[in-house]
């Protein structure tokens, strides 16, 4: 079973600043993790290696300090780690970025299953995943909170929705985006730390990757950050009470004095 | 301060700590009421590579020496001694086979005491032998491809839970101490039973208990080092490398107990203050944090002087041991004051830390008995130079 997990590496902090002038995250004085959501991906993907054999092989699109991300992988149990890693993929937006991870996965040799947070820590999106199979041209399933089972070319899993799950069966080699419902991240092993440490990250940038220049980075990018915020908190609830039947003529009233209906 | 800890070290830790901060703290109180075995915490640090720590290379361990072991208790210690001494005994089960064992024992055991899959226990206390450790009662007769157990041992860390248990009996009766050996007993052993889970003050969640044998027959090859008559020798000699890690299992819970009342100091108001603006606590905290501090260099330096191998490490061992303990005992004590009404209750941390303490100046040497052995060691030296 070859798993490739996707991760990012973002600011600690839930809080992010944003740079009003560039629309970007301010990085400096922020601790880097990799992102909360991808650390469930991580240890499903290690948890499939330990019961099927195989291996983890984790990639991250970034900065060249993303490096840091990657060894931390490396100490949960991944076996090998690939930093994408260049200016021309600066600024890049969900779609440029799956469009950089789909070109260094074509380049890996087979796959069964890609697994990936169900969306980030600070960009929020949750579009990375889903944009991922779609260039890949494989079967996709989102929220996943449970593998049930797994073997040659099938999968079957749990995926959360409003109220309950559904179960969906795919054909492998798949992606699927995982909640933390999955399961535990454990922490890393004293030997996994070791091993971290002098493990080789190979950078690979556009050369290695024979990108499109105008599919990534900024060139590449479709959608723009043009303000990020936080919504205002607004308290203008207003409770109304009586019997059910006053209720509804009492909206009725409102909605109609609102010109709403 | 710094003590000059290598990369490595420090690495080590950093996750002994993480795993007592994101681990062991939420259920320490728990444990503690419940009097339950913390196994979800043993598979924890066995997940982490923590049983790999003292265990050689050779046989799947990381390879590391007293110090690595010292800061792994320290750092579990800190937040629950119960966890520390269950982890740590682990330890003192397996260094007699680390250092006498042979090839072919070393190879069948300790794989699974590294990768934590087995914990290990130690066994040399008797009903009749205590700080007398040489009056043992437990019989293991030579019969034809081994011996035959007969007898109790009392008070046992990790009995019952543990896999491997290191057994210190005489196979030769005639010879007194001389005639002791160690020797491995497995759990699942026919004639092998555990008996009464002993209720205690402290250290609630490890387990202690009775190990039983009937007519318990153990293949020659389980004698460690294949010779017999030296058990006696290896246990005192075992207690030498292992008293400096109840010394920093003291140093843990004696700064668990500090920070603990610092804590305290600062949040709890009386006389329109913060009561850590008051003199009387101001003094308290300090001799606490002397104590702990010159507690924590004399532990690191008489693990370290294990680690170089020294001949001669009776004496440094049963200093950092009593020293340590007794600090601990003082400020888990002070640390309840400091912390007032609120310090006796069970909601906050440091009743169980008071609790927890005393056992550490009576195990592993009583420090009594450790002192007659520091006293016998000044006067061979002055005998020496005389």
């Amino acid at each position: 079973m070859n798993i490739i997990v996707c991760i990012k590496q973002v600011p600690k902090t839930a809080q992010v600043k944003i740079d009003s002038r560039t629309n970007t995250l301010i990085r400096q004085g922020v601790e880097s993790i990799i992102n909360p959501f991808d650390t469930y991906a991580l240890e499903e993907g290690v948890r499939l290696r330990e019961r099927h054999g195989g291996k983890v092989t984790v990639i991250s699109m970034g900065p060249p300090q993303a490096e840091t991300a990657l060894r931390e992988a490396i100490s949960l149990g991944a076996d090998e780690a690939i930093l994408l890693t260049d200016r021309a993929f600066a600024g890049a937006d969900t779609w440029a970025t799956a469009y950089t991870l789909s070109r260094a996965i074509m380049r890996l040799a087979t796959y069964d299953l890609i697994i990936c947070g169900r969306q980030t820590f600070d960009g929020d999106t949750g579009q990375v995943g889903p944009e991922l199979a779609e260039m890949l041209g494989i079967p996709f399933v989102a929220y996943v909170s449970a593998i049930e089972e797994i073997r040659d070319r099938y999968l079957r899993v749990r995926r959360m929705v409003e109220e309950g799950y559904e179960v969906i069966e795919t054909g492998l080699p798949a992606l699927i985006t995982v909640t933390k419902e999955i399961n535990q991240p454990r922490l890393p092993s004293l030997r996994g730390i070791m091993k971290s440490k002098s493990a080789p990250v190979p950078a690979w940038g556009a050369k290695e990757l024979d990108v499109d220049p105008s599919r990534v980075g900024l060139n590449g990018s479709a959608t723009q950050v043009i303000r990020i915020f936080f919504p205002e908190r607004t308290h203008q609830a207003e409770i109304i009470t009586g019997s059910p039947e006053e209720q509804a003529d009492r909206l009725v009233a409102k909605l109609r004095e609102a010109r709403l209906i | 301060m710094d003590y000059f800890l290598t990369e490595e070290q420090k690495t080590i830790r950093a996750l002994a700590r993480r795993i007592a901060e994101e681990k062991v703290l939420p259920v320490r109180a728990e444990l503690d009421e419940k009097e339950e075995f913390p196994w979800e915490i043993v598979n924890e640090l066995a997940r982490a590579d923590m049983f790999r720590v003292f265990v050689p290379e050779a046989y799947e361990g990381l390879g590391g020496g007293c110090l690595e072991l010292c800061l792994v208790v320290e750092e579990l210690s800190r937040v629950c001694s119960a966890v520390a001494v269950t982890y740590a005994a682990s330890a003192l089960g397996c260094m007699t086979l680390i250092e006498y064992g042979t090839e072919e024992q070393k190879r069948r055991y300790l794989p699974d005491i590294a990768s934590g899959r087995k914990l290990a226990a130690f066994a040399i206390t008797e009903p009749t032998a205590g700080s007398d450790a040489a009056n043992i009662k437990t019989t293991a007769e030579k019969v034809p491809g081994g011996y035959v157990l007969n007898g109790t041992k009392q008070f046992i860390t990790n009995g019952g839970e543990g896999g491997i248990y290191t057994l210190i009996a005489p196979t030769d009766k005639t010879k007194g101490g001389r005639g002791a050996s160690a020797i491995i007993v497995e759990k699942g052993t026919p004639g092998f039973s555990f008996g009464r889970k002993e209720r205690k003050l402290g250290i609630r969640a490890s387990a202690t208990r009775e190990l039983i044998f009937k007519d318990c027959f153990v293949p020659e090859a389980n004698l460690i080092g294949g010779r017999p008559g030296l058990g006696f020798i290896q246990a005192m000699r075992l207690f030498d490398r292992s008293r400096p890690g109840i010394g920093a299992q003291a140093v843990g819970l004696a700064q668990g107990a500090l920070e603990a009342a610092l804590e305290y100091a600062e949040k709890r108001v009386q006389f329109n203050q913060q009561i850590i603006n008051l003199q009387a606590i101001q003094h308290m905290l300090a001799d606490m944090a002397i104590q702990v501090e010159a507690a924590r260099a004399l532990v690191y330096a008489a693990a370290r002087n294990v680690d170089a191998n020294d001949k001669n490490i009776t004496e440094s061992s049963a200093m950092a041991k009593v020293f340590a303990s007794d600090v601990a005992m003082r400020v888990a004590v002070d640390a309840v004051q400091v912390c007032g009404g609120a310090g006796y209750m069970r909601d906050y941390p440091v009743e169980k830390m008071m609790r927890d303490a005393k056992i550490l100046q009576i195990y592993e040497g009583t420090n009594q008995v450790l002192r007659n052995a520091i006293a016998a060691s000044l006067r061979k030296r002055k005998a020496r130079t005389a």
